[in-house]
This record gives C-alpha cells, structure tokens and sequence, in this order.
C-alpha cells in the first residue's frame, strides 16, 4: 500500500509569536521550526500501517520552500521512504495546497492520504477535506483510532458529544487527531539513512493550477491582552471576590 | 446578491444554543452583504427543527430531506448543501464551528471551488472579517475572493439570534444526491452522556489538569466543585492524554474553545494552547500549586495552593453561602 503523507512546517508550539509592527505577518527571527505535530501524528499511523502490513511505502510531500527540506529530512529519519517538496516561494491558501496535492495523488496514485487535521499556525483544518472532495475521495476527520482490512478503512472519529465510527473502501483521505498515536523520535541509524532517501523537487509552476489566494491576509494584530488580576490568600477570600466583585456567583 | 446560507445543525428534533450563535452571525452577514439570511436543516426529518428555526428572525427556513442524510456523512451533506447554494444562488454558506461543520463545510467549499475561512469572530462592515491565528496569539483581518464563500464562524465570539417575533415561511426540498458516488458508511456513535451543561453553553465552566493526578480524583474532587456550581467540566489535554477524562472535555486550541462568565482552572499550569481555548472567559479563576504558572497570568483571581485542599474547601464555602 502506498500511503501519502503531506506534512507542513511550522513554529514549534511552544515559541512566543510576535507580530510584525506593520502587521504584515510574524516575526521569524526567534522560530524553531517543526512538522507540524499533528502531521508527525499522521506520519507516525502511517508507518505504523506499513509496519502492520510488512509491505508498502510512505511518501512524504511539502509545498514550501528550500529550508522545508529539514523537516521532510525529520520525516525520512522517522521511517518515511521518500520525499517530494513542491517548491513554492509564494504563499498560498488552503484551496490551492488542497489542488497541488490533488496533482500530486494523481500522480502517485496512493491508496490512503493521512494528514493533520489542522496546522498549528493557520488554525484552518480544511485541507484534508478539501483535497477529499477534489479526489471524489471519502473522507474521516479527526481520526482517534484507524483499522485496515484488505482494502476497506474503518475510522473511530472524535466528534461532538462522543466518538463516531465511519468506514469505507480505500482510496480516502484521513485527518488525525491528537489521540490517534504517539509520534516515535527519529534514530540514530535512521537520520543516518535519511540522508540517502530520495527528495524530490517539483516547481510548483509545472503542475499547471491557477494558484491565485483568493483568501487574502490583509493584516495581523496581537490580540488585547488579557492582564493578569491579583491573588488571594485563601479559599474563604477567593469566594467572597467571585461573589462580591464579580458577582459570579 | 449577498444572500447568506446558514447550516443550522440540529440532532433529536432540538437545535443547541450554537446553532442560533450561527444564524445570528448570518443575519449580520446578510445585513452587511445586502441579502437575505436563510436557515437550512439538513435530515431525513426536519419538521419539527425547522419550524422552529423560522421564529429567529430569517427570511426563510429551508428543510432539505432525504433519508441518507439521517446521519451527517460528509460526502452526502456537501453535495446537497452545494447543490442548494448553486439552486439558491448564494454568496455566503455559513455555520457555527462544531466537530460536524468542519468536517463538512471544507467539502462544501471545494465544490463550490469557494474560498473559506474558519472559525471567524468579528464580521467587519466592509465584510472583510477577522479570525484568530497561531493558537490565537494572532488576529488575521481577511479577505475572501470569490462568487461563493464558505464561513465558519467561533460559537464564544456572537451573541446567539433571539426570537424576532415572526414566523418566517418553510420550504421543504429534495436534497440532490448523486448515489452512485457515495461511499461512506456510517457504522456507530457512542454518546459521552451527561447531565451537565454543554461545555460550550454554560455559564460557568470548571476544569481539571493533569493536577488532579487520576480521573478518579476528577470525580471525587472536582465533580462535587462543578456540580455545586452547576458548572459544565471541561478539562486541559494533558489530563485527557493521561486518560483520566474524555477527551470530549478538552478545552483548548485543538478542543474546544469556551468563553463562559467564569472559568475556574484547577491543576492546569496554562499552556499556550489552553488559553486559547478559554482566554476570552469573562472571569478566570486559578487554582494550582505552582505560583510560577503561567494561568496566574491570565487569571483575575488566583489561589495558589493545595487544590486536593482547596476544591473541597471551596466547595463546602460555596454550600455555606446558600444557606
């Protein structure tokens, strides 16, 4: 089985994001980046599928920039077998990510798409379903547990008020959540390997997609502040603050 | 034309308090868009649902039906939703952010070859709207280009529509599917049931960290704290990682995102993506042991202290004051 990973590099979660004066984005002096977690969770299930069947392949895939090689080498050093940068230097929206890996599918022909449910930066988690509906693909958002029999999928999902069970034959697209597994580290051995898998690049120009945003960041602000209050000394003072001051209770 | 779609989600012949947060931030679209704001309940029997839908102050109420659609399959529910708002001829498909609009309005948009924006808060009067970014440490103003646009807007950040006092006319439809194309099965659902207030409806919500050291000190610690307060639980990833809570409880960037009149944190220590889920709360309170964690700063009362001491304290304070 072939199992395509598209994975997207962002600040590691635990950076402190400043924006810009002029509002025109972060500032990226101070950023440690990283595969975006719940990508690393999707690359973690798909190795693990590859594991449980003895056989297959993992394809990694990234539309960025040169430097997002790093990340893709991170993701060979876990256990994928290849790698494919589509080389973007502008940036794009969600709908044109969702096009170009849908160009991608159509060339690789994989049997199963797992993806993060959501980048941690942009906060969107559309593309998974996007690129489901492109493909004409059924979908499962939110994945907290994946079961693969022969070429049928069936998906325990975190939904409201419970956890819903889907299932349907492959090819699909699956979106992880948090829970699905617990990404591995990269090995010594297998950072020294990664350096010989093969990354592919592909200019984003040749995959022939209208590429225009047609969603547009006019601006970005810090949101207001919220100020920290004051601290109480006991149970007693605490409840007579909620009920007097904030008349909470 | 402007006229605004509003996917009013629904399940057991009742709508929750989100779905009216959704239709209201559809009135505002349609107002500052110059349409007419549409409600469509989407099932294989909406009746009920929609009639009372009509009363929030809409245009019109659409009930698309058909058997399939019992259950909210993202394959199904996008083509009969696309497929309205190619019929209807509207600009603007809107719902409030819930497990089930996420995993469908994406399919929508793609369809529709529409742009989207997720989980907006503020609908400004040039119709560019805000949404937060990274964890919410950033606030985007956006602009979306397009003969359609998708919408899903955060339930913390409008007011829920109120009864107008009209009854709007109902419109029973076919919804249009394609069959041949549909793949998903639904197979089950195992209900977490409670007979606590939604997480993202309550007044007062309080939750649990990884403090709390066990789900069995969740329940003998912190549930009589919440049930006192007629309180929802919620609760922080790290206790829902540690398998002590649901993880339907999960209150923060990837879970839920809650603003309630007060927000008690006990034994979270406030990571970045907990407070995203709960920053704009009216009050906070914090209660753990460590002064150095970051929910003091953030919190408008804090307690630093034992809370294996301080919950059944306060708890037994709370009794005090009601008789």
């Amino acid at each position: 089985m072939k199992i395509l990973v598209p994975v997207k590099r962002v600040p590691d979660p635990a950076t402190t994001i400043r924006v810009l004066p002029d509002g025109s984005g972060i500032a990226t002096d101070n950023i440690k980046w990283v595969i975006n977690p719940f990508d690393e969770i999707a690359l973690e299930e798909a190795l693990r599928i590859k594991e449980k069947q003895g056989s297959g392949e993992v394809v990694l895939l990234s539309v960025g920039q040169q430097p997002w090689q790093e990340q893709l080498r991170t993701g060979l050093a876990m256990g994928a077998d290849r790698a494919i940068l589509v080389r973007s230097d502008n940036p794009l929206d969600t709908f044109a990510i969702a096009r170009i890996i849908s160009k991608i599918v159509a060339n690789e022909k994989p049997e199963l798409v797992i993806i993060g449910k959501q980048a941690i930066d942009d906060d969107s988690n559309q593309v998974g379903q996007m690129l489901a509906e492109l493909l004409g693909w059924p979908q499962a958002t939110f994945a907290s547990k994946v079961e693969i029999g022969g070429d049928r999928c069936t998906v325990v999902r975190e939904a409201d008020g419970g956890l819903e069970t889907v299932a349907f034959p492959l090819p699909a697209v699956i979106t992880t959540d948090l829970r699905l597994n617990e990404p591995r580290y990269a090995s010594l051995p297998g950072i020294m390997k990664a350096r010989k898998k093969p990354l592919t690049e592909v200019p984003v120009d040749s995959l022939g997609i209208d590429l225009a945003p047609k969603v547009k960041i006019r601006v970005m602000m810090a949101p207001e502040k919220r100020q920290a209050g004051r601290k109480l000394g006991s149970v007693q003072e605490l409840v007579q603050a909620l009920h007097t001051d904030a008349k909470v209770i | 034309m402007g006229d605004v779609l509003v996917i009013a989600e629904h399940r057991n012949g009742h709508f929750p308090k989100t779905t009216l947060v959704g239709i209201n931030a559809g009135l505002e679209m349609a107002r500052k868009r110059g349409g007419n704001c549409i409600a469509v309940a989407i099932g294989d029997k909406v009746d009920a649902v929609a009639g009372e839908l009509a009363k929030y102050g809409v245009s019109k109420v659409i009930g698309l039906e058909d058997p399939r659609l019992i259950t909210t399959l993202a394959d199904a529910a996008a083509q009969a939703v696309a497929a309205l708002v190619k019929k209807l001829g509207a600009e603007t498909v809107m719902a409030t952010a819930t497990a089930m609009s996420k995993d469908l309005m994406p399919r929508v948009a793609a369809r529709l070859d529409a742009p989207m924006a997720s989980e907006i808060v503020a609908i400004n009067d040039d119709s560019s709207m805000m949404r937060p970014m990274y964890a919410g440490n950033v606030l985007a103003t956006i602009e979306l280009e397009g003969a359609v646009r998708v919408v899903t807007i955060r339930s913390t950040a409008f007011d829920a529509a109120g009864l107008s006092g009209e009854t709007a006319p109902v419109e029973k439809m076919r919804a249009e599917l394609d069959p041949a194309t549909l793949k998903m099965e639904f197979v089950g659902f195992s209900e977490i049931k409670s007979d606590r207030p939604q997480l993202t409806e309550a007044k007062i919500v309080v939750s649990g960290g990884r403090g709390l050291r066990s789900g069995e000190n969740f329940k003998t610690v912190l549930e009589p704290l919440v049930d006192e307060l007629g309180a929802a639980m919620g609760a922080s990833r790290a206790a829902v990682d540690a398998g002590f809570v649901p993880n339907d409880l999960q209150v923060g960037q990837t879970g839920k995102v809650v603003a309630p009149e007060l927000y008690v944190a006990v034994g979270i220590s406030g990571a970045i993506q907990h407070l995203a889920g709960m920053k704009d709360s009216k009050t906070i309170v914090a209660i753990n042991k460590d002064e150095e964690a970051p929910i003091f700063s953030v919190a408008d009362f804090g307690l630093v202290a034992d809370l294996f001491k301080a919950v059944p304290e306060m708890t037994e304070e709370l009794k005090k004051m009601k008789h």
